[in-house]
């Protein structure tokens, strides 16, 4: 089971559908069984029984759910595959101390695969579209796998499975998410 | 959150509207009329007939005109939203995009410019069930643009009910198009939805039509009860 962690504003906010609904149908489209929980309703036993967990992205505007950080304390333990997207890879830099620094992009832009890794195998270049207001710093707790001309687009633990993109995969990049469905299934 | 819906008169801006009224509270309609008809932005068949929709819907309506060149319409959608802004205290707009990142990112920057929030209720959705929705919840749609094999002079003026679905799903396998029409394959123009109180009775209309290109111009409408 993957769970899929709405960080939208509101339980059944009006941005689910466009930052949790497409990552749930990519999921289902493979096979795998998404579970739904928004931040402030995610349980013990939703992360005992998931195989990995997907936290989504949100609008620009969003940020209620970094009003309380310690929430995802459970990052440091889970030890099975979690994928950040956008914003939902602030909830990671913040359990882990990464810096972030203003960076607003919107709209497409070209990644360049810079680092050897089962999620982004084959890849050299791919276009992607990023929705995000901040960039991550760079620090050696993390690797960077993937870059933009102005800015790191995707990060891994250096020793947990741990991804963090800054772009949205489920936009034209489904392959992202499939590939992490199948990490979670050989981990 | 008070919200003001980016507004084309078409199917997926009222199916949006309709999702943002079960979650925020709807303000007001925005609408761009652009004078140019290559516009990616902005150009609706009948567009002119917005007031009415809104009229049917209950709702105010922005409006702005624009050239429709490629980034001075920009400017004219900036004007709408503030003037949203500043009449009727709108803090986020919402769109109809489905998949064009062309029309979302340009919307995005200008909402992230004026500090809106910014709402695509139908980003990235299956578009067989959103069709399947949006007949079930009782909207009534026709087609008012073509501009796509396989469609013929036949389409102008039809509803979008069950069955002219099923023709869509057959034309979407075997033409690769898409079943919204969000490849700019057709255009639709709304006569009827769950929260308009009169409908609208379309009572002159003409076709222009050629080689898969055509468009129904609604020349003279109406709301009647429904």
């Amino acid at each position: 089971m993957i769970l899929v962690i709405d960080l939208c504003y509101r339980e059944n906010s009006l941005s689910r559908a466009e930052f949790v609904g497409p990552v749930a149908g990519i999921l289902r489209g493979v096979g795998a069984v998404p579970i739904v929980r928004h931040y402030t309703a995610v349980s013990a036993p939703d992360l005992e029984a998931a195989d990995g967990v997907i936290l989504c992205g949100t609008a620009l505007k969003d940020r209620g759910f970094m009003e309380g950080p310690e929430r995802f304390g459970w990052l440091r333990v889970f030890g099975r595959p979690v994928l950040g997207i956008s914003s939902g890879m602030l909830p990671i830099v913040a359990t882990f101390d990464i810096g972030i620094e203003p960076c607003p992009g919107i709209g497409m832009t070209d990644i360049q695969v810079i680092s050897p890794d089962p999620l982004f195998a084959g890849k050299e270049i791919f276009a992607a579209y990023e929705l995000h207001e901040f960039a991550v710093q760079v620090t050696d707790r993390f690797v960077p796998l993937a870059v933009s001309d102005r800015c790191t687009q995707a990060l891994r633990h250096c020793s947990l499975p741990i991804y963090a993109l800054l772009f949205h995969p489920e936009v034209r990049n489904e392959w992202i998410i499939e590939r992490f469905f199948d990490l979670t299934e050989s981990d | 959150m008070r919200l003001g819906v980016l507004f084309s008169g078409g199917k997926d801006s009222l199916f949006a509207c309709w999702k943002a009224m079960q979650h925020e509270e709807v303000a007001c309609l925005i609408t761009v009329i652009s004078r140019n008809p290559e516009s990616y932005m902005f150009h609706t068949p009948n567009i002119h007939l917005a007031g009415l929709q809104a009229e049917a819907a209950g709702l105010p309506l922005v409006e702005a005109e624009t050239a429709g060149e490629k980034e001075t319409e920009l400017l004219d959608l900036r004007r709408a939203l503030l003037e949203a802004r500043d009449r009727f205290g709108i803090e986020g707009v919402v769109t109809g995009a489905i998949l064009s990142v062309y029309q979302a990112s340009r919307v995005q920057r200008l909402c992230h410019d004026l500090d809106l929030w910014c709402f695509n209720p139908l980003w990235h959705t299956d578009q067989e069930a959103y069709m399947e929705d949006l007949i079930g919840a009782g909207f009534r749609v026709i087609i008012t643009g073509v501009f796509s094999c396989p469609f013929d002079a036949s389409w102008l003026g039809r509803e979008i009910d069950h069955r002219a679905l099923n023709e869509l799903r057959g034309a979407a396998r075997k033409y690769r198009i898409t079943l919204t029409g969000e490849g700019g394959e057709f255009e639709t123009f709304v006569v009827d939805a769950p929260f308009f109180s009169r409908r609208i009775a379309i009572e002159e209309a003409s076709k222009v039509y050629r080689n898969h290109n055509g468009v129904l111009h609604i020349e003279r409408a109406g709301l009647v009860e429904r």
